[in-house]
Parts: C-alpha cells; sequence; structure tokens
C-alpha cells in the first residue's frame, strides 16, 4: 500500500514518458529500485568518481530553452481522469508537494479549461474595450505593452480546489486535494490604466470581462475591484505567459476565484448591472442546504496546507524534521500560521518565510522531532483581517457537502508509525 | 546606438517628463490603439444579459425546430432528451432534488435566467464548433432545452421577447451578495479539544480514487 506512494521522485525518471537520451539502461535500471537505492548507489559516492565527473558535458545552447533534469520527469501537472468527460474542459493539479519557495515554475502552474488551451496568434489578437465607456477602444498587443507596466506577486486558485473533498476525505495526495493554486510575478498594465484611457461614463458600475478561446469564457466583475488591483498581464515569472495562462494576454484579479482571471482576454465592457453569465449562475454558486444558493462569492478566503510531509512525501524514520508548507488569503497577507501534530488539540506558531506578500503564497515552516508514533498534523493560518481558518466540520455546520467551491478547511494529514502519510477528516 | 534621450539637453529633458507626468491620465491621455468601427464591436458584442436578455439579436425558433438541430448537433453528447451521455452534463430533470443528499442541478432545476441559456448556447456550444450557430437555431435550441424541462409549452417560439419573461424555477433561490465570512473559528493555542474525543471520521486510504502521483499520467477511470 505504502510503497506505491513512497516511490521517490527520481523513480519518476525511470517511468516516466519523456525518453531520456544519453541515459544508460543501467542507470535507469538502478533507479527504478526507490528510495532506499539513495543509500546502495555507490558507483557515484565516494571514494568512486562520479561518470559525469570523468566525461564532458553537453555544450551551451544543447538546450537553447531550458528543461528540467531528466530525473525530475515525474514532477508533472496531473489529472483526475474520472472526474470530468474529457480534458478540454477539466482541471489539472500542480504537483505542489515537489515545489519549493512560492513561485509556481511555468511548465507546472495548475491548468483550467473550459473549450480546451486555444493557441493565439499574438499579431492577430486584439483587446476591445467599449460598452458604457467614453471613446471604445481596439489595442495590439504592441499597444498593450507601450501602457507603463507593473510587475506583481498574486496567487490563482481554482475556487473548486479541495471541491472533492467536502463529503469526506477521498483523495489520498497534496497534489489532489490542494492542487488546484499556484502563484506566479505576473508583468502587465494596471486595469485601471486602460479604463482611464477609454473613460468610464458615470452610469457604469459593472464590467464583463471575455476570453477569445472557443468558450468565450465571460464572468461580471464590480468596477470598483476593476479599478483597484487587477492587472492586464502579458508576462508570467519573466517570459510571455503560457498558452496554458491565457497568451498573449490575460486578467488577474488578486484574491478572487481564478475563474474570473480570464485568459486569452479579448474584451471588456462596461455596464450598469451584472451580466449572470453561465458561469456566475450555473457555476462558481454555492448550493446551501436549504436549496438556496449563493452568486458572486469571488473572495478566497484564508487557507493553508502542510506540503512536507505529505501522502507523496512520507517521513523516513524517527528524529527531526522541518514541517513546511503555503498558506494564502484573498483578504491580503498572512499574520500567522499555527501547526498541530496531535489533531487540533494543541498548536505552536510556525515560522513565516520572507517575502510575505499581499495576496501571494506565503510559506511557513515549523521544526519538529518525530517520536515515531502517529501523529496528526494541521496547519490553521490567521490573515490580516483576522480571520481564521476553519475545519470541514465548521464549514459543513453552515454550507453542508454539496456547494462544490470554497472549501478553504484545514487539512489533516495522518502520519502512521511506518512514516506513510494519508488524508483523514477529522470528528 | 545612443538613445534620443542622450542627444537631448538636460533641461529639455527635464521639461519633457514633467509634461509627461504633470497632467492627471484622462481618455485618450497615451493614444495608443484605435478607436473600433460599429462593424467591429458588432462582431464580438454577443453578451446577453441573463436578467433582463440585454443583447439578446433578432432572430426566433421554435422548438420542434430545436428537437432537429439538437438530434444533429448536441445529442452525441448530452443525449436525444438532454439526460447526457457518460459524464456530459444533464440538460434536463432535478427539479425538487437541490435539497436532497445528492441534488441534480440542471438548466431546467438550477438556472436562474432563461436569456443565460441563449448566451451560453451561442457562446460555448456545440462543445466542438462553439460560435458557429445561427442565432435562429440558438433561439430553437433554447426554446427545446426549457421546453425539455417543461418550463414552456410545445408551441414555444423564443425570441428577444419571449425569453426573458420566461419564469425560471429556481429564480428566487439565489443570494447575490456574499455572506462571508461564515465560520468563526478562533485559533486557540492549547487543549483546544480533549484528545479522547478526536476520531478519524473518514480517510482517503484505500478508497482507489486517487490517481498515481509518480511515474507517467495515469488514466484511471471510475470503478
Ligand atoms: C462534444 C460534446 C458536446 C457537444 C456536441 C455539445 N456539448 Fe454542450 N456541453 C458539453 C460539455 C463538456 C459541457 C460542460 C462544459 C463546461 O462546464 O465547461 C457542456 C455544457 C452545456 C450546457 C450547460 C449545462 C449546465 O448545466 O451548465 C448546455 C446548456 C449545453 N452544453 C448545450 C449544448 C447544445 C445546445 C449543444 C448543441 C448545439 C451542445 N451542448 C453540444 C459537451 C458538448
Amino acid at each position: 500500500m505504502a510503497a506505491r506512494s513512497q516511490r521517490g521522485d527520481a523513480a519518476d525518471a525511470a517511468l516516466g514518458r519523456r525518453s531520456v537520451l544519453g541515459l544508460g539502461a543501467a542507470l535507469t535500471g538502478s533507479l527504478a529500485l526507490g528510495r532506499d537505492a539513495f543509500a546502495e548507489q555507490t558507483d557515484a559516492a565516494p571514494p568512486s568518481d562520479a561518470p559525469w565527473s570523468q566525461s564532458l558535458g553537453a555544450g551551451v545552447v544543447d538546450r537553447p530553452y531550458g528543461r528540467p533534469a531528466a530525473f525530475e520527469a515525474g514532477v508533472i501537472r496531473r489529472n483526475v481522469p474520472w472526474l470530468t468527460a474529457g480534458t478540454e474542459s477539466s482541471i489539472s493539479f500542480s504537483p505542489l508537494q515537489s515545489l519549493n519557495g512560492i513561485i509556481t515554475p511555468n511548465g507546472l502552474f495548475f491548468e483550467r479549461y473550459h473549450a480546451g488551451r486555444p493557441d493565439v496568434d499574438p499579431a492577430r489578437h486584439r483587446l476591445m474595450i467599449h460598452g458604457m465607456v467614453e471613446r471604445p477602444l481596439l489595442l495590439t498587443m504592441p499597444d498593450i505593452m507601450r501602457f507603463p507596466s507593473v510587475s506583481r506577486i498574486h496567487f490563482i486558485e481554482c475556487p473548486a480546489n479541495g471541491g472533492m473533498e467536502w463529503r469526506a476525505a477521498q483523495l489520498n495526495s497534496l497534489q489532489f486535494t490542494h492542487g488546484m493554486v499556484s502563484c506566479a510575478e505576473w508583468t502587465g498594465v494596471r486595469l485601471s490604466t486602460l479604463i482611464e484611457e477609454v473613460g468610464v461614463r458615470k452610469e457604469a458600475t459593472w464590467a464583463m470581462v471575455e476570453g477569445a478561446d472557443g468558450a468565450h469564457m465571460n464572468r461580471s466583475l464590480p468596477l470598483e475591484k476593476c479599478l483597484d488591483d487587477c492587472l492586464v498581464v502579458y508576462a508570467q515569472n519573466g517570459e510571455a505567459l503560457r498558452p496554458e495562462q491565457g497568451y498573449p494576454l490575460r486578467l488577474v484579479v488578486p484574491g478572487w476565484e481564478g475563474n474570473v482571471s480570464i485568459k486569452w482576454l479579448r474584451r471588456i465592457k462596461l455596464g450598469d448591472k451584472p451580466w449572470f453569465s453561465r458561469e456566475e449562475t450555473a457555476k462558481y454558486t454555492d448550493l446551501m442546504p436549504d436549496g438556496t444558493s449563493r452568486g458572486f462569492t469571488w473572495l478566497i478566503d484564508a487557507k493553508s496546507v502542510i506540503t512536507f510531509p505529505c501522502p507523496e512525501k512520507p517521513l523516513n524514520g524517527p528524529g527531526l524534521y522541518e514541517i513546511r508548507g503555503l498558506a494564502w488569503t484573498g483578504n491580503g497577507k498572512v499574520t500567522r500560521v499555527d501547526v498541530s501534530v496531535d489533531g487540533g488539540a494543541n498548536w505552536t506558531t510556525a515560522q513565516l518565510h520572507a517575502p510575505v506578500l499581499s495576496k501571494a503564497l506565503t510559506r511557513f515552516s515549523l521544526p519538529w522531532r518525530w517520536d515515531g508514533k502517529p501523529a496528526l498534523l494541521e496547519s490553521r493560518v490567521t490573515d490580516e483581517t483576522g480571520y481564521v481558518q476553519p475545519t470541514i466540520t465548521q464549514l459543513r455546520a453552515k454550507r453542508g457537502t454539496n456547494s462544490i467551491y470554497h472549501n478553504n478547511a484545514i487539512q489533516t494529514w495522518q502520519v502512521k508509525a511506518d512514516g506513510s502519510v494519508f488524508d483523514v477528516q477529522l470528528g | 546606438m545612443s538613445s534620443w534621450a542622450d542627444r537631448v539637453p538636460a533641461v529639455a529633458m527635464a521639461m519633457l517628463l514633467a509634461a509627461a507626468t504633470a497632467r492627471a491620465a484622462g481618455p485618450g491621455h497615451f493614444g495608443y490603439g484605435t478607436v473600433p468601427t460599429p462593424e467591429q464591436i458588432a462582431g464580438w458584442d454577443i453578451d446577453v444579459r441573463g436578467s433582463d436578455g440585454a443583447g439578446l439579436p433578432p432572430g426566433k425558433g421554435g422548438v420542434s425546430r430545436g428537437e432537429v438541430v439538437f438530434a444533429n448537433q448536441c445529442a452525441a453528447c448530452h443525449g436525444t432528451f438532454g439526460e447526457g451521455e457518460g459524464r456530459f452534463p444533464k440538460l434536463a430533470g432535478g427539479q425538487g432534488t437541490l435539497t436532497d443528499d445528492r441534488p441534480e442541478p440542471t438548466v431546467g432545476s438550477y438556472w436562474p435566467f432563461a436569456p443565460t441559456l441563449f448566451d451560453y448556447i451561442n457562446r460555448a456550444m456545440p462543445m466542438p464548433t462553439p460560435h458557429t450557430l445561427s442565432s435562429d437555431d440558438v433561439y430553437a435550441l433554447t426554446a427545446y432545452i426549457l421546453n425539455l424541462n417543461n418550463i414552456v409549452p410545445n408551441d414555444f417560439v423564443a425570441d428577444r421577447d419571449s425569453l426573458p419573461n420566461v419564469r425560471m424555477p429556481n429564480r428566487g433561490n439565489f443570494i447575490w451578495t456574499d455572506p462571508r465570512p461564515d465560520t468563526k473559528a478562533a485559533a486557540c493555542m492549547s487543549a483546544c479539544v480533549d484528545p479522547a474525543t478526536i476520531t478519524i471520521t473518514s480517510t482517503a486510504e484505500g478508497k482507489d480514487l486517487t490517481p498515481r502521483t509518480t511515474g507517467p499520467l495515469d488514466d484511471m477511470q471510475p470503478k
């Protein structure tokens, strides 16, 4: 049982689909042995000199666009194939168990499509801004890049992150319980700059934002939020947006549910009422036990999760460990994260790691000496508004089990005496 | 190559910068881009407002025409009567199930506004070739799906006047202001719960729902 989850990332390289040029069959075979292989591999450890120390490596531009080491081939976005009818309207999850720091590498940022990933030609892409404006505007990509630019680090989380866990613990994996969140440095122009450029007619109070994909994905946003901190971005972590993230242009609505951060952004229309599009009526509304539904629940509530240990990264014998995790909140900054190793009876405040940025992923850690006994690990975030992350029991008491979205419950990881880790819920 | 800035005297440069920053940004301040023509706007201006149908185009379509188009363009995924093939969404039924343990939200049981149905079919369906149907066909499909849900009669004709007047059964059950924060958790630090009362109420262990998280992608299907 535990053998599957305990297989180290190194084994992924051997199992991965990417072919590994120059990686001998002997090496591949030995890596497939699993985590204990690290101790057994002596051909490269002292006193031996490793094969790569006695040969010439590949030259510059061998890989004109770099890629991860072949041994990291298992660190990939993954999906839950049984969840959706196909992959075109679906979701993939970031491998949080293998990530460090607060920035998600561009190739590992979670994906959410409603009509697949369009491959948009930037030369033919346009952004139209119209509706209740003084002067409608049609912009090319070079036009947009000429506006004053800003860079900001923000997370984007799909509000369905954790949606499969409302009823019970279901997925034994950090990647699948929490991987619909990622964080990047975004560069672009403030939406307020563009809106000031077209001029707002005084009746306008809402904006409709729309994508150029086959879904023509559209959502309504209060004008106030548009003028506050929204960005129209063309770059992600220093390079052009990835097609998966809306190349060549997307909206970033900091701290709000990911669906409103429209990708492949092509149109912004100002109006005096919300549009009540399908994605803000049939979907992205929260069904309560009494049959009523909450709409326009944009805010991402404060949430945290322990990323080590986790089901994919179990413990290897008693001793000193660093419990590590991520925390974030749509309200602004994370102010505190507490960690419990006894299922929430007692808590210790963890250390927050700089930078602690508004509406960005924040790292925390806490040293922990594991005595080898079963433990129940939890983290609990408090944000700058004083909001405290709830338990799943507290959430269910208010919202039942059918609201799909906005599950920001405290995650419990059960550590067994053999070091294996399981997704559980407590009562 | 020296930039233009290198060649402008410092005083003139300072004045240029001042001119650029002193004026408060207003409409047309940067002057980039072009004003779209009415034809350009019309081509993209497809949005229909759910609550009152603002933006609904001219044209019309009835239930029987909708049945034909649906059979050709939609039934492969959604089933002839909107029952949904495989995991594709059901488009009909589910009325009265919203308070059940396993609710079935569909157009008929859940959607609050009929014009939104026109808007969504027009912008996003049929999934393989979205936004390729005529307005008449989209109206006809809207009429057909509403009829499948027993919301409109067999002789209903959908158009820009009739759709906003269709009363959707679940219309009154939406709250459009966010009541959160609705949990009032406290950051208790010690002896928060009696350890003896802590029980594991559910575990993912052994459920066999989790795709593998190492090696190649999993193609795990429901058991
Ligand atoms: C290839 C399969 C496919 C075909 C063909 C197709 N659809 Fe869909 N349809 C889907 C999928 C998948 C979704 C869910 C998309 C999403 O949520 O992003 C969907 C969603 C819908 C919904 C929204 C359901 C809800 O409750 O939210 C409606 C309405 C709809 N389709 C109507 C149609 C109509 C009308 C046609 C024919 C013109 C059509 N579809 C053709 C796959 C298809």
